[in-house]
């Protein structure tokens, strides 16, 4: 078989792990391709170049293809998400001041409880909280608007702005912004620059965030179909070995590269194992999945997550919530996800969509090999999402 | 606002640009390709504010630039008649877009800014880009190049001193182990310093 290359754009995070992993460890190799990795320095760079095929595949923020379906942003290119390349692995972190006033009023940054945290923020806020979050088409935003919605937030005045993560931490000590929502390792790098205390996990609002997307162009998935089949195999096997304990220390060790992501694999291997240092006090708290590449049917592109993903989107910008649910569908595509991984050792669930935030327990479902297990996607308030029926 | 910018036949033009040099490139070519205001903003810090003091019909930004991000916010939350659009939402402007992608510039326009009055900026543009960044991977490469140099001098020096062979046949030794290797010569030379390095 011929080594076909593949440009694949990615943002340097700890979760492009799948993609980094599927070419470092040899798995991309083993389908016939190689993937030819590109750091983006923004998600507008990755989108472009995924819109205009300067790249065949990215790794892209989940509502980043359901907000261009929706009509939202400047590119309209059709993209389908062909899999999940992680859930959860977001992190929320406060400013020093912010941290003062919190323990000033006994808060013991729990890193677990969102409504408890939400009410000593709120009780500590002074004027306008202003968030920094990566791209505002995000699930960092989603989680955000969704906490402060439920909780006594929703009474504060509050600001969400886009920050460039690598400049986070700088914009938090310099006071542009009181706090932030981010993806690893960047929020371990604003504690370890002193500059603020984190206050809760992504997962404590959901608990199975879809986070993000292995994106391809719509056309492109249609014209060549055996390279995306090899792409997802590589891909999917790379999350499994993501998954097994013993690969945490390698993984660190090759994402910590300058080629990737050019911080202590010390930082990178917080957010693997769900070890934090939280403050400046070298506090620590452990967090169970922090991150997921593969357990609970990770990488299923549930046509639901789509779905929650596009009422959010409607809710905030006065549009409907079933014709942006009808538009998400055409996103997230099971069909793909089941013509290419099917006949391999990855299972298939038996349904495309599920009650978002139903699931209590680890829980066994209908499967094609009859081993899938999800485990919980509860939201912090306890509500359930019931996606919208096309038929 | 944007009604204006149409009927006029001056475009404002913001650059965002921190290096002072290739920004004057920049502006400088942008005057030639026609009678416009162009404005430079530099440092990230309350970069929002200072692009709507201008109000600008194009707002033009290195791909590489890590800000593009704030401008995509900038782009959503704007009101409707003065909102500013990626360029790439027009089918008139989808070749374009790709080649200012392939170039490593984006361009952020006025909604209601007609795509022909746009070309000769973005041509202008592009091509300026375009030799910017040339100019930088050629500086890039020529400083790697003169490192190299260094190291495979220094390992030369190294290999002629502890085996006793001159120049030609040191660098001889250096360039068959590269070969037999698979690697680069100057890998081997970084390899052979530093490990002399820790011998010491």
């Amino acid at each position: 078989m011929r080594t076909v290359s593949l440009p694949v754009a990615y943002m340097p995070l700890v979760d492009a792990a799948p993609l980094i992993i599927a070419q470092e460890m040899g798995f991309a190799e083993t389908e016939g391709i190689a993937l030819d990795l590109i750091a983006a320095p923004s998600w507008s760079s990755v989108r472009d170049m995924l819109a205009f095929g300067r790249v065949d595949a990215a790794h892209l923020l989940s509502p980043m293809p359901v907000a261009m379906a929706m009509g939202l942003g400047g590119v309209q290119t059709p993209i389908s998400a062909v899999s999940v390349l992680s859930v959860n692995g977001d992190i929320i972190g406060v400013s020093r001041a912010l941290e003062d006033r919190l323990r000033e009023i006994a808060f013991d940054f729990d890193f677990a409880d969102a409504a408890k945290a939400a009410d000593a923020l709120a009780k500590v806020a002074d004027g306008t909280l202003v968030f920094g979050v990566p791209f505002p088409f995000s699930m960092h935003v989603e989680l955000l608007r969704y906490w402060f919605e439920g909780t006594d937030l929703k009474d504060c005045r509050i600001e969400v702005r886009t920050v460039p993560p690598p400049l986070m931490a700088q914009a938090l000590a310099e006071g542009d912004i009181d706090a932030f929502c981010v993806g690893e390792p960047w929020g371990s790098v604003a504690v370890d620059r002193g500059a603020g205390a984190l206050l809760l996990p992504g997962k404590a609002i959901w608990a199975f965030a879809p986070e993000k997307v292995l994106a391809v162009r719509t056309e492109w998935a249609e014209t060549e179909p055996h390279l995306l089949r090899r792409l997802m195999r590589a891909v999917w096997k790379a999350g499994r070995w993501l998954s097994q304990e013993e690969s945490r220390t390698t993984t660190s060790e090759i994402l910590s590269r300058p080629a990737y992501l050019d911080v202590p694999s010390e930082l990178i291997d917080r957010a693997l194992s769900g070890r934090f240092t939280i403050s400046g006090q070298a506090e620590q708290r452990g967090v169970t999945d922090f991150v997921g590449f593969h357990r609970g049917a990770a990488t299923f592109p549930w046509r639901s997550q789509a779905k929650w993903i596009a009422h959010r989107l409607s809710l905030a910008n006065n549009l409907s919530s079933d014709t942006a649910q009808l538009a998400a569908e055409q996103v997230f595509r099971t069909d793909l996800y089941r013509r290419h991984l099917g006949g391999t050792e990855a299972d298939l669930p038996g349904a495309s969509e599920k009650l978002e935030g139903a699931i209590r327990h680890p829980t066994a479902v209908a499967s094609e090999k009859g081993r899938m297990s999800l485990l919980p996607d509860m939201f912090f308030d306890g509500s359930v999402f019931e996606p919208m029926q096309s038929d | 606002m944007a009604m204006q910018s149409v009927m006029d036949s001056k475009l404002t033009i913001v650059v965002i640009e921190e290096d002072r040099d290739r920004a004057i490139a920049i502006v400088e070519a942008l005057k030639e390709s026609g009678n416009h205001d162009v404005h430079v903003v530099g440092p990230i810090a309350g970069l929002a504010r200072k692009i709507a003091a201008y109000s600008p019909d194009v707002v033009l930004i290195d791909i590489d630039n890590p800000t593009r991000d704030i401008l995509e916010e900038l782009t959503l939350a704007s009101g409707p008649l003065e909102r500013p659009v990626a360029m790439f939402v027009s089918g008139a402007a989808g070749g374009l877009a790709q080649a200012a992608v392939e170039a490593g510039v984006s361009a952020y326009v006025v909604d209601g800014l007609q795509p022909e009055r746009l070309k000769p900026v973005m041509d202008t543009a592009i091509a300026r880009f375009r030799m910017v960044r040339q100019m930088r991977t050629e500086l890039a490469e020529t400083r790697r190049a003169l490192e190299e140099r260094k190291v495979i001098d220094r390992a030369k020096g190294l290999l002629m001193k502890a085996k006793g062979i001159d120049e030609d046949a040191a660098y001889a030794l250096l360039r068959k182990t590269a070969m037999d290797q698979g690697r680069r010569v100057a890998e081997v030379a970084e390899a052979l310093v530093t490990a002399s390095g820790l011998l010491r």
